[in-house]
């Protein structure tokens, strides 16, 4: 994987999991890979891949049971709300960029419709 | 675990290193930047033990450098040093032979992983395989402080990867690691902190998350802004 050095690194890979998460490559309650096995996985610093599942944690994409390692979340409602925003936040930048080449809502909704 | 103060070393009429400070925590990653002839190695090298501080102050878990220190740190140099006759297996045993706590089943998983064949005379080695082979029988030390001086200097990208693999698989609680380089780019992702010297001195050290945040810039930018 190829870092931006412009945004933390921890904020790129969880971003990347979310994508594998919503594409079905990490469906729900699998395991994910220890915090060595994630640091040697995308090539990063050991204390950034905990961080990166602390992080994960507290938004509850993932819960860790004692022992076993670190499973992702077995709540639906957590996928579709990070689905929604990953498109939200696609969306923005999307429509603005639109934007700044002069499109407007009808022109925009009518390109989609014929490119889609 | 390792603490300099006000480090100094001056050969003749020539000062490699002016004063440099700095602090190395346990079980973190450290990039030692700067450009060629700030004085890295020199730094290096009297953390190693093998050159004497002109002045200031190095210790190594509260005492100084001595036959403790020496025991668990790995210095890897830039210059190789392997003798012609041996093979890459060869050097293993060599180095099997000197430190107690290499580690000959870590060796050959290295090798393997590195894609190096034990049979082979180190004279045949490229460039790219001989880098490979350094960084393999140092961090095949069980030690406590890995001091790789340059390990991704003048390779290939392959073997860059094969090394940054192989230099995480070495980091843990136990283990410190600095790896000097002027190849900022690869160390970025890598790295816990950074320390930067310029002209024998430390001018910037700290968290590389923490100076990415606190600066608004990533190290490479940092880097360039530093030294152009």
């Amino acid at each position: 994987m190829e870092y931006d050095n412009n945004i933390p690194i921890y904020l790129q890979v969880i971003d990347r999991i979310k994508k594998d998460m919503i594409q079905g490559h990490l469906p729900m309650g699998e395991k994910l890979p220890s915090t060595r096995e994630l640091a040697l996985q995308y090539n990063i610093n050991p204390n950034t891949a905990a961080r990166i599942y602390k992080e994960m944690e507290q938004q509850k994409m993932c819960f860790t049971k004692r022992g076993l390692g670190t499973f992702v979340t077995e709540n639906p409602e957590i996928f579709n709300a990070i689905r929604e925003d990953m498109a939200r936040k696609r969306l923005n930048g999307f429509i603005s960029e639109m934007k700044e080449l002069g499109y407007t809502k009808e022109e925009l909704i009518e390109a989609i419709s014929q490119n889609f | 675990m390792l603490k300099c103060e006000n480090l100094r070393k001056t050969y003749l009429n020539k000062t490699a290193v002016d004063d440099i400070s700095v602090t190395i925590e346990k079980g973190k990653i450290y990039a030692l930047l700067g450009p060629n002839g700030s004085g890295k190695t020199t730094f290096m090298k009297m953390v190693a033990g093998l050159v004497k501080p002109s002045g200031g102050e190095i210790l190594y878990k509260d005492a100084p450098i001595g036959i403790v220190s020496k025991s668990e740190v790995a210095y890897m140099s830039t210059e190789p040093y392997f003798y012609s006759f041996m093979t890459v297996g060869g050097v293993g045993k060599y180095y099997s032979e000197f430190f107690s706590d290499f580690d000959m089943d870590l060796f050959k998983s290295l090798l393997a992983e590195m894609e190096l064949d034990a049979e082979e005379k180190v004279t045949h080695l490229s460039s790219g395989m001989a880098a490979k082979l350094k960084v393999a029988v140092t961090i095949a030390r069980k030690a406590k402080l890995y001091l790789l001086d340059e390990p991704l200097n003048g390779i290939d990208l392959i073997a860059r990867g094969h090394i940054i693999k192989a230099v995480l698989r070495a980091a843990g609680e136990d283990s410190t690691i600095v790896i000097s380089s002027h190849l900022v780019d690869e160390l970025e992702a890598i790295v816990d902190s950074v320390i930067f010297i310029k002209n024998g001195r430390s001018v910037i050290a700290g968290d590389a998350e923490k100076i990415r945040e606190q600066r608004g810039k990533s190290i490479v930018e940092l880097y360039k802004e530093v030294y152009s």
